[in-house]
């Protein structure tokens, strides 16, 4: 069975602009606004909005784009092939009083999320703590929910969401494949899957 | 990664995989809350059979820093001096449920023993075994290295066109052994410089190039990198050079040679010092000296080995 493209490039873009209106929307204004992105392709897609951001409102800082890692900060590191982690890299502002909004691809599991609220509280004390995915694929383990979503995405467990980012991956769809279509064409490392109920909330990280 | 016995057996990728993971390890270290929760819940026993004061308080930090529980284990004052051996000792570590032992022991191939024994479950890491290796000393000091040359921008990077001189007691020394192994791994050349009765037998298999003239490695080979070993009196039982003033005035970094080093070369030296024996006193405290830096950097590096070793649940 093949994979079908939910999401184009063109999709992409427009949901990442929306979601960046709607950011300064309801932080009216893009003070104290600090942009979080978790790796891999999280940290793209904040880098993106960072960029949109500072197109829509000029007044924005230079320094709100950072990356958030929280692998040593997971619940399933005993259940899954170790991870490398990744450079955390916050503003040079800090997080504290700040809005921070924290970007991720899919939010499934809401394991990562979880994750990253506790790597955040050891980075700081932001006044709010807001959440930005580009996927809602639903099957939350967690009572967790995005306030930004780019796309709801109701899929079926045994299904694999495939987030391909251009400067990480040279192309650039999200995509929906079965889950008995176990290697699609590009590559598994990164998908959104069915492996173990703690599986992979996401699974973008090496 | 199951165990690190020695630095022979780690490959290009999982030296530069466990120096990048240090480098976020290191980055813990300048905020403001110096703990991650990665090791909740697991023991780490630190079981030193031989003195040890900044491995082993490396050892504590780093597994303190990733929230691990802490047993410290010194040979003195334990059972051992009533003569229980490494097995029984073993055995009791496995009794109370460690997850990790980290051995340092003056027999060569004793965490080798541990580790392939079947009397303890544990993921073993050698902190330093005889005259055979200590694999995170050589570790910590490939990413002082990397850091002095690379800085920010030393991620995924190996020492490929590093030179680097270790001068001292090659005979005795576990440190240089490691570095030897894994430095050349990592794509620099090394060069031993010591006086000939402190070269071990059978060197000739090593990758490295051995010289007996301090000042001509220096002004031939430009070295980026010179590293000092320390002498170490309590494992000669033989005159091995005249009196420490000829050693020094031979083989000692004093104040003249590290003049004549190149610009930006860096002077490492693993501790404890003999001042005024292997290393002048100026030498250690100037600017090119990193000795500081490696014992910072050796907490970071510890770090990442242990998680390696005991965040996960299997093989990547």
């Amino acid at each position: 069975m093949s994979a079908r493209t939910v999401l184009h490039q063109a999709d992409i873009a427009r949901a990442l602009t929306r979601i960046s209106h709607e950011i300064l929307e309801s932080n009216r204004g893009s003070a104290s606004l600090v942009v979080l992105g978790i790796p891999t392709r999280g940290a793209t897609l904040a880098r993106r909005i960072g960029g949109i951001l500072a197109g829509i409102d000029p007044e924005l800082g230079a320094d709100t784009v950072g990356t958030l890692d929280v692998t040593m900060y997971r619940d399933d590191l005993a259940r899954n092939p170790l991870r490398a982690s990744s450079p955390t890299q916050l503003p040079a502002g800090g997080i504290d009083g700040k809005t921070v909004v924290l970007v991720d691809d899919v939010l499934y599991s809401g394991r990562t999320i979880r994750a990253a609220l506790d790597a955040l509280s050891d980075l700081g004390r932001p006044r709010a703590v807001r959440l930005a995915v580009l996927v809602d694929r639903g099957h939350r383990e967690l009572p967790i929910r995005a306030d930004f979503v780019g796309k709801n995405l109701p899929t079926s467990s045994e299904e694999r969401i495939y987030v391909r980012l251009d400067e990480v991956d040279g192309e650039e769809f999200v995509s929906v494949a079965s889950g008995d279509d176990a290697q699609p064409t590009h590559g598994a490392h990164s998908t959104h899957g069915t492996h173990g109920a703690a599986g992979a909330g996401s699974g973008a990280r090496p | 990664m199951r165990h690190l016995l020695s630095t022979r057996d780690l490959s290009r990728d999982d030296a530069v995989r466990i120096l990048d993971i240090a480098e976020d390890m290191a980055d813990v270290a300048t905020r403001e809350v110096k703990k991650l929760p990665t090791l909740r819940g697991r023991t780490v026993v630190n079981l030193f059979f031989e003195d040890s004061t900044r491995t082993r308080i490396s050892f504590e930090a780093a597994a303190k820093r990733l929230s691990a529980d802490v047993i410290n284990f010194s040979a003195k004052g334990s059972s051992v001096s009533k003569g229980e051996s490494l097995k029984d000792t073993a055995q009791t570590l496995e009794a109370m449920g460690a997850d990790g032992v980290v051995v340092r022991h003056p027999s060569s191939g004793a965490p080798q023993t541990l580790a392939q024994s079947g009397w303890i479950d544990a993921g073993i890491v050698n902190a330093g075994d005889g005259t055979h290796e200590h694999p995170t000393q050589a570790l910590l000091d490939a990413f002082t290295i990397r850091r002095r040359l690379h800085g920010t921008a030393a991620r995924g990077r190996d020492l490929d066109g590093v030179s680097v001189v270790i001068v001292g007691d090659i005979l005795h020394s576990r440190v240089a052994r490691s570095n030897v192994w894994l430095l050349t791994t990592l794509g620099a050349s090394v060069t031993l410089v010591a006086p000939p009765t402190l070269f071990p037998v059978g060197m000739g298999t090593w990758p490295a190039d051995v010289r007996y003239d301090l000042d001509a490695a220096i002004d031939e080979g430009r070295p980026d990198v010179v590293m000092m070993l320390r002498i170490q009196a309590e494992r000669m039982r033989a005159a091995f050079f005249p009196n420490s003033r000829e050693y020094a005035r031979v083989w000692g970094l004093d104040d003249a040679r590290t003049a004549r080093l190149a610009p930006g070369s860096i002077v490492m030296h693993p501790g404890p010092m003999n001042r005024g024996l292997e290393i002048s006193a100026a030498a250690a405290d100037s600017s090119r000296s990193t000795v500081r830096e490696q014992v910072a950097n050796g907490v970071s590096v510890r770090m990442a080995v242990l998680y390696l070793l005991l965040a996960g649940g299997g093989e990547v």
